[in-house]
């Protein structure tokens, strides 16, 4: 069988360890993970991973502080590529975090802060195992059954422009889109990373998808 | 369908060794974390919280060596609470595969430190540990205080107070203990509980006191908790965590099963 070269992108911002450790954990003997710091690695490279953690605005400066923008865009145009929270809500055209910041244009959409009534008692962060109801086949939904749990911590959420990207749904106080696909990329808020065996078995998925 | 209520296994942990006796019966090593947290995985724990009791530098340097075996085959939410002092000290542990940290005295002594860690490593990381006493006498309005040194010193900070503060500083959550309960195995301090609750926006888990499953529920129904941590009651093989969700499931709370 083929080497596959999947990197995990380091740009300083992420949950990286957590995000390697589950993808080697269900790794096939021909698939070698990476955490790369370095663009030439993920140009090279098979698949990307793309985590995040922490606020829009430094993650869109460590980005750039990195160099990553550009071959982020790049890999996100052509490879199997999979984005994990904070690595989907950049990949979106601007969020509405820290007063407002542009974002990678990846996918056009904006990025939207959770708004309830004073006395709600849904509680922001969304913070805990939420459902993601699977919106439309895909490759990397195998195994995982409608309406699995996932851990979720975000703050904001998604709007993609084109509806037909959504791939899968999740509510908490309004249902928003939680999942994307598109071509070669997929993107999820919850993390699969901490998600157990539903998290491990995207992650088997991802790791022999072909990105068709 | 919506988003789940949470049940947190607690293990205390020193020099890197779960302690304070962990007694399943079908484990080799019950002071192993690997071993322990597995079962609880296994069982279906939402998160698993270390409570680092260790005292010395070395054995700092064990948990943290822990926290990465943990989190190479454990693959759900792990908080680490005990000696966070320090950004360094945070960094070390989610470095090491930690998820959250708890930060209790530190917070009390230098509350900029909890606006510092959260600036740095964003609010879903920091959970900020309260314990808290009831101070007001029978019959009187309730009102309750923040203790250090095990429930010992009282600091004459209100609670109440207290966790609005740490909300605004950017505190992810709230893991609030009460000091009159913990141990007694009477069940939380609902009142406390959700009177904490009610005045934030942030998740509160509930924490001191649990001795049987329906305290477990009455946590999430009476106390407006969105989480429940226990120990004993899941150490000593009296109840699994999954026996817990169906308990809580039939009062009619949502569960990961």
């Amino acid at each position: 069988m083929d080497q596959k070269l999947v990197a995990v992108i380091d740009y300083g911002m992420g949950n990286l360890r957590s995000v390697a450790k589950a993808a080697e954990h269900v790794a096939p003997d021909n698939v070698r993970i990476v955490v790369t710091s370095n663009p030439d690695e993920v140009a090279s490279a098979d698949a990307i991973i793309f985590p995040g953690q922490g606020a829009a605005k430094a993650c869109m400066q460590a980005l750039h502080d990195t160099g990553m923008i550009h071959p982020i865009q790049q890999a996100a145009q052509e490879k199997p590529f999979l984005g994990i929270c904070m690595g989907l809500q950049v990949l979106m055209s601007h969020s509405d975090e820290n007063q407002g910041i542009d974002c990678l244009n990846v996918i056009p959409g904006n990025v939207k802060h959770f708004e309830f009534e004073e006395n709600s008692p849904l509680k922001i962060p969304h913070m805990g195992w939420n459902q993601i109801h699977q919106e439309q086949d895909h490759a990397l939904w195998q195994n995982i059954p409608q309406d699995s749990r996932f851990y979720f911590v975000h703050s904001y959420y998604i709007e993609p422009d084109n509806q037909a990207m959504i791939t899968g749904t999740t509510t908490h106080g309004i249902t928003f889109p939680s999942v994307l696909s598109h071509k070669n990329l997929f993107a999820i808020q919850a993390h699969p990373e901490k998600s157990a065996e539903h998290g491990l078995q995207l992650f088997k998925n991802f790791l022999t998808w072909n990105g068709h | 369908m919506s988003l789940a209520k949470r049940i947190i296994p607690c293990l205390d942990v020193d020099n890197g060794r779960v302690v304070k006796g962990v007694q399943f019966v079908d484990i080799r090593d019950a002071g192993n974390p690997v071993e322990v947290a597995k079962r609880y995985d296994e069982q279906g724990a939402d998160e698993i919280t270390f409570l680092d009791i260790t005292a010395t530098a070395h054995g700092r340097a064990t948990t943290v060596q822990m926290v990465e075996e943990v989190a190479s085959q454990v693959f759900i939410p792990l908080t680490v609470g005990g000696g966070i002092r320090c950004v360094e000290d945070i960094r070390t542990m989610l470095n090491a595969g930690a998820d959250k940290v708890a930060i209790n005295s530190a917070a009390i002594f230098n509350p900029a430190f909890v606006k510092e860690a959260s600036d740095t490593f964003g609010s879903q990381c920091i959970v900020v540990a309260i314990d808290a006493k009831k101070v007001s006498a029978e019959g009187e309005e309730n009102k309750w205080e923040i203790f250090t040194h095990g429930g010992r010193k009282a600091t004459g900070i209100d609670a109440v107070d207290w966790a609005k503060r740490m909300e605004c500083l950017g505190a992810g959550e709230i893991l609030l203990t009460s000091m009159d309960r913990d141990g007694t195995k009477i069940g939380f301090d609902l009142e406390l509980t959700r009177t904490i609750a009610d005045s934030i926006r942030i998740p509160v888990i509930a924490s001191g006191g649990v001795g049987e499953l329906e305290h477990l529920a009455k946590g999430i129904t009476e106390g407006h908790a969105e989480a429940v941590l226990a120990a004993s009651i899941f150490h000593f093989g009296q109840h699994t965590v999954e026996e817990a969700k169906l308990a809580m499931q039939t009062q009619g709370i949502e569960v990961r099963l």
